[in-house]
């Protein structure tokens, strides 16, 4: 009996990765804890993207304090239609106008790296390549005929290949943090519970122990 | 001191009995001795329910079942309540060790027979339970208010609407609208929370007391009681307290690293747990590319699939759970355990526990003319497990059974 179900615990793996597959991605390298990069893809989200896009569970007094920023800081650079920090970030943007701009109106960018994953942000920012067939001349290579101008194109111009990536890494680890803003917390306090519980364990087999050593 | 305590204690006994009950269930409850790693389960499948019926009631205390505020209510429980995200985790993440824990539960009482008279109740309630908590999971799955919430419920309901004549009026009855509506959503935040635990908690409640009248039965299917001692104490049992809470204890703290680890660092479970569709709000003039029910379903649902009709799917798929409801009487072998059945009814466990994770694997899939005649030729021997048991179980040559536990 104990074969049959290692074999079939076996078989588990084999059936994770044979689920794979789907449109081809490029992979982004991100990093949760880097501070710096969080702060330069929050200042190129505020400069490039919140204009349209809306990150309505985001608010500016938690960004300043999960990326460490100065409060002036972040009300100077990312708040411009409010004064107040305790806000979250709406483009100012109205949604019917942008419906007839856009054929859509531009989603909200709060839950996008879980909705979509961060690989696909990343493909898609640097996915875009010229399509003269498109109403703004750009089409995208993993979404097909997208509504979304090249926004980032003069960023691309001026920083060159190279950098631009960098840069686009930058915004999908920001745009990473605002789907997941606890994950840093989550994976510190998870450790220590994890320890905790090893430490737990040990009282707890002892004690199974001492009862248990009159029965066989 | 000491005799304020007594005299309190003699003053609840003569109105309540505790002490009689805290014997019976704990203390003068003898088990087997012969307990192996798979009795685990029941002890951490009342430990998961905690856990649930306990983030449950926090939750609760900050979600919004509307049709405008559950998604942003969600949001509000994962970035602005304290520790809101922790008790949304630990809920998700309970529901689905909740049903590795009942299915775990399960393979071990088919594994060893437990289902055998006298604990044909046991076994009845035990599946009334699984049932309900089905229920519980599909309603609760509809809360969050995403997009796979509504679209799963959405598929799944419409099910209802292949029963011939009555099936759309059921289905309209059951939604309280013609589509899935805010309507939908109070309802069934109604049921999970409120109807469904009262349900699932009195079904425990009966579980337990047919399972203590009884007694357990234990890896080797001897019956304990069949051996008593000069004072009437079964010569394999022991007491349930102190032995296996102490056991039961070693148990919780290593699910609990394991739950813990998926809790911290894994709390979408790789898009298993929290499906990556459901981060969008549920808008029913969206369908997703590809809907699939949470895993715990998928073996069902595949098998819905694998027939081309839809009444005759669904027929299928409440075959595939009803099945197992009549298990005992279906096993017709005259031992209990696996471990002395023949090489028939070995096979046979093995071969529906490969389909029955197969057909869970395909369920998760798109379907192609490749996966769906995987999922008929698994769907098939799925139920052949069941149709063939009366048949292999007298057929088959069994080993002679002990006549004590053998540890």
């Amino acid at each position: 009996m104990k074969k049959v179900i290692v074999f079939l615990l076996m078989c588990i793996p084999g059936l994770v990765v044979a689920s794979g597959g789907g449109a081809k991605l490029e992979h982004v390298q991100i990093d949760a804890k880097d501070l710096e990069s969080l702060k330069r893809g929050a200042d190129l989200f505020y400069s490039y993207c919140s204009g349209c896009h809306s990150t309505k569970y985001v608010r500016y007094e938690r960004i300043a304090t999960d990326l460490n920023l100065a409060e002036a800081y972040v009300k100077e650079n990312y708040m411009f239609n409010t004064e107040n920090l305790g806000e979250v970030a709406l483009s100012s943007m109205p949604a019917d106008l942008s419906k007839g701009w856009f054929g859509t109106t531009p989603p909200d960018m709060s839950l996008e790296a879980n909705l979509r994953g961060e690989d696909w942000v990343y493909s898609y920012l640097i996915g875009f390549y010229e399509d003269e067939s498109r109403p703004f001349k750009y089409n995208n290579h993993v979404f097909k005929d997208v509504g979304m101008p090249n926004v980032l194109e003069g960023l691309k111009q001026e920083l060159g290949e190279e950098k631009f990536k960098a840069a686009v890494t930058d915004v999908t680890n920001y745009m990473a943090y605002m789907a997941d803003p606890v994950k840093v917390e989550r994976e510190a306090l998870g450790i220590k519970v994890i320890i905790f519980l090893f430490i737990l364990l040990i009282p707890a087999y002892l004690l199974k122990k001492e009862y248990w050593k009159d029965i066989h | 001191m000491k005799q304020i305590v007594d005299s309190v204690m003699d003053w609840v006994e003569v109105r309540l009995p505790v002490s009689k009950l805290y014997k019976e269930h704990l203390a003068n409850y003898y088990a087997p001795k012969n307990f192996n790693f798979w009795y685990y389960f029941g002890s951490l499948a009342l430990f998961v329910l905690v856990n649930q019926l306990v983030t449950g009631i926090w939750l609760t205390m900050y979600y919004t079942p509307s049709g405008a505020e559950a998604f942003n209510s969600i949001e509000y429980i994962m970035r602005d309540v304290e520790y809101g995200w922790l008790l949304r985790y630990l809920h998700s993440t309970g529901a689905s060790a909740f049903f590795i824990v009942i299915y775990l539960h399960m393979f071990r009482g088919i594994m060893y027979g437990s289902y055998k008279s006298p604990r044909e109740l046991v076994w009845l309630f035990g599946m009334g339970i699984y049932g309900v908590l089905m229920a519980e999971a599909f309603f609760g799955y509809l809360l969050p208010w995403g997009q796979m919430s509504y679209w799963g419920a959405q598929v799944i309901l419409s099910l209802v609407g292949a029963v011939p004549i009555v099936g759309d009026d059921i289905a309209l009855w059951v939604r309280g609208d013609y589509v899935i509506s805010g309507v939908t959503l109070n309802r069934f935040f109604a049921l999970h929370v409120v109807a469904l635990p009262i349900v699932l908690l009195g079904l425990i409640a009966m579980h337990l007391f047919a399972l203590h009248e009884v007694g357990s039965s234990n890896p080797d299917g001897v019956e304990i009681k069949e051996k008593k001692d000069s004072d009437g104490i079964p010569l394999d049992g022991i007491p349930f307290h102190p032995y296996y809470t102490v056991k039961d204890i070693v148990g919780v703290v290593v699910f609990l690293i394991v739950f813990c680890t998926v809790v911290f660092f894994f709390p979408d479970g790789g898009g298993i747990i929290l499906e990556p569709p459901n981060y969008e709000p549920a808008n029913a003039l969206k369908t997703p590319d590809h809907i699939a029910p949470v895993w715990y379903f998928t073996p069902f649902y595949s098998v819905l699939r694998a027939i081309p009709n839809k009444l005759g799917g669904v027929i299928a798929m409440g075959g595939a759970i009803a099945f197992l409801f009549v298990l005992p009487w279906l096993d017709r072998s005259p031992v209990k355990s696996m471990r002395y059945k023949g090489w028939m009814s070995k096979v046979a466990l093995a071969s529906f526990v490969v389909s029955f994770f197969i057909l869970g694997y395909l369920g998760m899939q798109p379907v192609t003319p490749g996966k769906t005649l995987a999922a008929q030729i698994f769907t098939f021997i799925y139920f052949m497990f069941f149709f063939l048991m009366p048949f292999y179980t007298t057929m088959e040559k069994t080993k002679p059974v002990p006549e004590r536990v053998t540890g």
